[in-house]
């Protein structure tokens, strides 16, 4: 079924993974040499760089998954309902590494692991709901209303990263907010990032999405593999 | 084995409806096209109706004969309150502090019993097939057991509520709350009625609601219990009126999102 899928040809993969490899070199170097210390946090300012461009994959990945989850059901051609998979398969990992990354930066900034305002809650919410998915999936035996529900459950569910996108401004909240913070009391408008730290932020942003695409087509191009040698075996093995 | 008493007795106003819509654009010949589509369309809406009712209706009869839904579900929200009551040490004084998210969380727990309890009966005595096999629309299908959800959570808080009122001493049946309370059920039996029909598909169904719908009901609960705290301290309209339009929001996304999505739910 998934043949077609000229996108994952090793070729793309090798071109994409060296591109990857390049671009997490320069972003590191960007983020811990050429960026500025913070003025208050000081080092431990420099973990935003990868909770923000983790926390931007997940968003993305999720809205990847809503998509494609769409339209598998609006085709029912299973190479839509593999991307959705492997979208929020590489998104929950990415959230995971948010929810981490933010505990450690909270720990010297709040001094506190963890608290419960607006924005780690809903977070947390959208973590549970795309785990939720997942034992959806293991739950259903029927592939194709596996799939089905698998869909249905992604769009439902991209109802938790809506809330989590806007949580820090429409309810007061002690998270930093470079968007949208305008309305929050505590956070005293947007919070603009200083220009010494632009080009550190965006190409991190940049390098995250390229790293999502690798992780994405791998996935994809794992699955394909999968079916290759179930094909076989099912050629070959039965008597 | 299926109960003949409560099988049959849906077949009748679902058939009922049909022949109107069927008939409907004929019996209008003459007038311009665009009478005709208008009256097509009406037709056709009531014949929706008449599906959706006849299928709340179907809910209704079952739940009178049998009982089964909503007195399970009051006296597992008794239960719940009892147990909060000995776990937190509930004094008449301290009530206030709890009261709002006591009720949230008790009426989504027993609403959860009666949304696993509604859509495993339709699955379990194979109902849901014979559902699906009448030329309605699917989405007909959706609201009508949203609806009847909807009722039996009603009227399981309508005994629950004056019931806490009186055992905590505790005023909670106030306009304002009585608002929030059903645009909070609204949602809760709105997207509730979704996903039970997933997980009564899933293996380990009982697990599988709370795990899927829990989470999508914690924004939910959050909005509800700042709404019910607000009206319940007496605080002008304008102070939690944020809350609760935040809740019909929400209530409208899942709607939406339950209304398109059911189709392929049901889909054998």
């Amino acid at each position: 079924m998934v043949e077609e899928m000229k996108l994952a040809s090793p070729r793309t993969l090798r071109i994409l993974g060296g591109l990857s490899a390049v671009m997490v070199v320069i972003a590191l170097v960007l983020v811990f040499l050429v960026a500025p210390q913070e003025r208050t946090m000081g080092e431990v300012q420099r973990i935003f760089y990868f909770h923000v461009g983790a926390a931007w994959i997940g968003a993305l990945a999720f809205l990847v998954a809503l998509v494609t989850g769409t339209l598998y059901l609006r085709s029912g051609k299973t190479q839509y309902d593999l991307i959705s998979l492997s979208s929020v398969e590489i998104g929950l990992v990415f959230i995971t590494m948010v929810l981490i990354t933010g505990s450690i930066w909270a720990r010297p900034a709040w001094n506190t692991w963890w608290v419960w305002t607006p924005r780690l809650t809903t977070a947390t919410i959208m973590w549970l709901v795309y785990l939720a998915y997942f034992m959806l999936r293991g739950a259903v035996e029927d592939p194709n209303r596996r799939r089905r529900y698998a869909a249905v459950y992604s769009i439902v569910g991209f109802a938790s990263v809506i809330l989590t996108f806007i949580s820090t401004s429409i309810l007061a909240d002690t998270h930093p907010a470079l968007f949208f913070g305008a309305n929050s009391p505590q956070t005293k408008g947007d919070a603009p990032l200083a220009p010494g730290m632009r080009p550190a932020f965006f190409f991190s942003l940049l390098t995250f999405t390229v790293l999502y695409i690798t992780f994405l087509l791998y996935r994809v191009r794992l699955e394909v593999l999968r079916e290759h040698v179930e094909a076989l075996k099912a050629r070959f093995l039965t008597p | 084995m299926p109960d003949p008493q409560v099988n049959t007795g849906p077949a009748g106003p679902i058939i009922d409806a049909l022949p109107q819509a069927a008939e409907a654009p004929e019996t209008e010949a003459s007038g311009a096209v665009g009478q005709r589509l208008a009256e097509w369309a009406r037709y056709s809406l009531v014949a929706y109706i008449r599906a959706v009712a006849a299928v709340v209706w179907k809910d209704l009869v079952a739940e009178l004969r049998s009982k089964e839904l909503i007195t399970a579900m009051l006296i597992f929200a008794i239960l719940v309150i009892l147990s909060f009551n000995f776990a937190l040490e509930l004094r008449l004084d301290r009530v206030g502090l709890v009261a709002a998210g006591l009720v949230w969380v008790t009426i989504i727990f027993a609403g959860m019993l009666g949304l696993d309890r509604s859509l495993a009966m339709e699955k379990d005595r194979g109902c849901l097939d014979g559902l699906l096999l009448c030329p309605v629309d699917r989405s007909a299908i959706y609201f009508g057991k949203m609806i009847g959800n909807l009722l039996f959570i009603s009227v399981v808080e309508a005994i629950f509520l004056p019931l806490f009122s009186i055992l905590f001493n505790y005023p909670l049946l106030s306009p304002g709350i009585l608002l929030i309370i059903v645009v909070g059920t609204v949602g809760l039996a709105g997207i509730g009625t979704l996903i039970s029909t997933m997980a009564v598909h899933t293996r380990a169904r009982e697990v599988m609601l709370p795990v899927m719908l829990l989470p999508l009901l914690i924004p939910f609960i959050l909005a509800a219990v700042k709404a019910t705290r607000g009206a319940l301290d007496g605080l002008p309209w304008g102070e939690f009126q944020g809350w609760v339009q935040l809740m019909l929001a929400y209530d409208m996304i899942l709607l939406a999102v339950a209304y398109m999505t059911f189709d392929y739910v049901v889909e054998e």
